[in-house]
């Protein structure tokens, strides 16, 4: 098979290295090019390795250390469609970063460069491990690059703030994780995730093997950006440069759910089979408070990027409900949803990114109408508010009625009006958002700054474009929907996933998912077009009255101010009270874990 | 086996986390994630510990001398140099906060936003 499973970790971080050593001698533009030339050669052979995993497992052992009588000597990579989907996604954000570079920084170093390509090569490898220690050292690998990344702009002290608050919660989740890999290990001898999930299947869940769920939960939780775990999250993302928005929230949050789907599926399916029921709905009450709490924060933001970082963990609450059906059905509705949405928001990071180029701001209230000479981004931010809204025929769409659908069979036929409210919810404030700095509606327009003028740059403007093409192409291609139901089905298939890693059993084996009808579901589509009507009542009716009128309006903005004012000092971005919650947070979860696990 | 290692990663978990939440200098809240870092250490070596194990050098020993675990050596190795690299860049970070602002209260910083 030879070694392209280890190409897409090993190529970047043997350039960035390179970059770091050349960094005296090279000048921009050839390290903006060779940049771009990894990160799309990644893309390339993640996407290589995604058609080569719809085929059937990919499993890789570094050195030749195969396993001897089913025992796992060696560190694998076990490389199924879902990861590898991950790991493209990725690569494809990471190349739209790179281009939009050329142009957004005036000047910036190749350590920029280097740092953007082990972020990488940390994500890759962080999808396509099948070993428990290495997710954790990759893990690791793109945090301590994210980090570095989110305090780039060190002239900003928004930016070292949200970095500083970003390393440290995120940090603690990683020892979270580490404790957990440490319990579990000396539980069962293993790390590999098959050879973990074999030694742990015998028996039901002890107390030990529920604390070292319960700590791998938090800490990939933390990484999501789960309420109550998100309080970094608004600082990092917001105030990170664009083209490092872009990944961040195109992919970063969802890789905490990733490795939580993949340790319960690989891992925990077996001890915790009986409790399957318990966890669900503690799954599902998170990612239900997650979409509703970044839904509403995300509607209180003027800062653009704030708000964008707001939809990012709104979506992320939805994406966890998905999943917290327990099924290969909303897995793949969920693994669907991730990836559309993770265009849309690279898209959308892009043309906040723009906007900020061309008018020197970032929020709203000083934009206004000052975006009348940038028809093309106002196109693309519309077009994303619309994708983000989940409206037919965006990829998100289709995520959205397999989750739907799934949910139904679950018996939580409600959580169609939760997909409803949130995505009226972060597309109002879109929609918002576009109405006042493109169409200047709702007030006088804002003093003009001195910025560099219109029209967009085509490698600003392509990037955006060609992400949201990305997440129309999902919704379009016929018969993805069925292909995803049956990775989600693979994916879930602990036997399987164990043979194939440990006997070398290879084949698509295991569970078939029944084949989905090719064409829309039509019930889902009228949703989904409540939804962005909502959205638009929603985001344009607060620009079209100057203030509330009437008793009924000031009764309502008068109930409404606490709560907006008590949502916004609880999201203070301090470091010490986003710790707090964290250990409230876990507190919480173990509770609820002890509750329903017997 | 011995509880008492095992209190000792719970102890330090906690004490750290105490630490970072009440801190007002980011140099001390920086120590103090390595106080909560130190307890992963702790929790590793003590999973792998042989009681009268000799250190796992297979070199000129009979075959069946009791050892501790390597591999939970390899991995607090490895947690160390995570620890090192993360303490490194947070550093940096507090010292370009003080450079910008002359001040490390976290406190302070509350006003920033938006």
């Amino acid at each position: 098979m030879g070694a392209l499973p280890a190409l897409p970790v090993a190529v970047p971080l043997l350039v960035a290295a390179a970059l770091v050593g050349l960094a005296p001698v090279i000048r921009r533009r050839p390290a903006d090019a060779v940049a771009v030339a990894t990160a799309a050669t990644v893309a390339g052979l993640c996407a290589a390795l995604l058609l080569q995993a719809a085929g059937g497992p990919v499993v890789y052992w570094f050195g030749g250390w195969t396993p001897r009588q089913g025992i796992a000597l060696g560190v694998a990579f076990a490389i199924d469609p879902v990861g590898a989907g991950l790991a493209t996604l990725a690569g494809v954000l990471a190349t739209a970063a790179l281009v939009f570079s050329w142009r957004y920084f005036e000047a910036v170093g190749t350590l920029y460069h280097s740092l953007m390509l082990v972020f990488l090569a940390g994500i890759v490898g962080f999808c396509l491990s099948g070993d428990l220690f290495n997710m954790f050292v990759f893990y690791e690998l793109l945090s301590v690059s994210a980090y570095a990344l989110a305090g780039y702009r060190t002239e900003d002290p928004g930016s070292l703030q949200g970095a500083l608050n970003f390393a440290i919660t995120n940090s603690v989740g990683a020892f979270l994780v580490l404790a957990g890999i440490a319990l579990l290990y000396g539980r069962s001898g293993a790390l590999n995730l098959a050879q973990l999930g074999q030694a742990l299947a015998s028996g039901p869940a002890d107390r030990l093997v529920v604390v070292a769920f319960l700590l791998l939960l938090v800490g990939f939780f933390v990484k999501a950006a789960v309420v109550p775990f998100h309080f970094w999250l608004a600082d990092a993302y917001a105030m990170a440069p664009t083209p490092v928005g872009m990944l961040f929230a195109g992919v970063v949050s969802e890789l905490g759910l990733y490795a939580l789907a993949r340790v319960y599926w690989t891992v925990f399916s077996g001890p915790l089979a009986a409790d399957a029921g318990g966890l669900r709905a503690v799954l599902l009450g998170a990612g239900v408070v997650t979409a509703l709490v970044g839904g509403v924060m995300c509607l209180l933001q003027h800062h653009l990027t704030r708000l964008l970082a707001y939809a990012t963990i709104s979506h992320v609450g939805l994406t966890l409900t998905g999943l917290a059906l327990l099924g290969p059905a909303g897995l793949g509705g969920a693994v669907l949803y991730a990836v559309a949405d993770g265009l849309i928001k690279g898209s959308l990071f892009a043309s906040v990114g723009i906007v900020q180029y061309h008018l020197g701001s970032v929020d709203e209230l000083a934009l206004r109408g000052r975006g009348r000479h940038l028809p093309w981004t106002a196109t693309l931010v519309v077009l994303g508010a619309l994708g983000l809204a989940g409206v037919p025929p965006f990829g998100t769409f289709l995520g959205k009625a397999l989750m739907e659908e799934a949910a139904g069979a679950a018996g939580h036929a409600w959580l169609t009006a939760l997909f409803v409210v949130v995505a009226a919810l972060t597309a109002a404030a879109l929609l918002r958002a576009a109405g006042r700095v493109f169409l200047g509606l709702g007030g006088p327009p804002a003093r003009a700054v001195d910025a560099p003028p219109g029209p967009a740059h085509p490698t600003m403007l392509a990037p955006a474009a060609l992400l949201l093409a990305g997440a129309l192409a999902i919704g379009l291609v016929p018969g993805l929907a069925g292909r995803v139901e049956l990775a989600a089905a693979r994916f879930t298939d602990r036997p399987a996933y164990a043979a194939a890693v440990l006997q070398g059993a290879s084949g698509p084996g295991g569970a078939d998912a029944e084949s989905h009808p090719p064409g829309y579901p039509a019930g889902p589509a009228g949703w989904a077009t409540l939804a962005a009507v909502l959205g638009l009542a929603l985001g344009i009716w607060p620009l079209l009255r100057r203030r509330p009128s009437g008793l009924r309006g000031r009764a309502a903005a008068r109930l409404w101010a606490p709560v907006g004012a008590a949502l916004r000092s609880l999201h203070n971005g301090h470091i010490g009270d986003s710790v707090t919650w964290l250990v409230v947070g876990m507190a919480a979860f173990g509770t609820l874990l002890a509750l329903v696990v017997r | 086996m011995s509880l008492l290692p095992y209190l000792i990663a719970a102890w330090l978990f906690l004490v750290g986390l105490y630490g970072i939440v009440t801190s007002r200098n980011l140099v001390h809240a920086v120590v103090c994630l390595s106080v909560v870092q130190s307890s992963t250490y702790v929790l590793l070596l003590a999973i792998g510990y042989e009681r009268g194990g000799t250190a796992p050098i297979f070199l000129d020993v009979p075959v069946g001398t009791r050892a501790v675990d390597p591999v939970v050596s390899a991995l607090t190795l490895t947690d160390i140099v995570v620890g090192a690299t993360v303490s490194a860049l947070l550093l940096a970070l507090a010292v370009q906060t003080y450079k910008r602002h002359g001040t490390l209260d976290p406190e302070e910083f509350r006003s920033v936003r938006d």
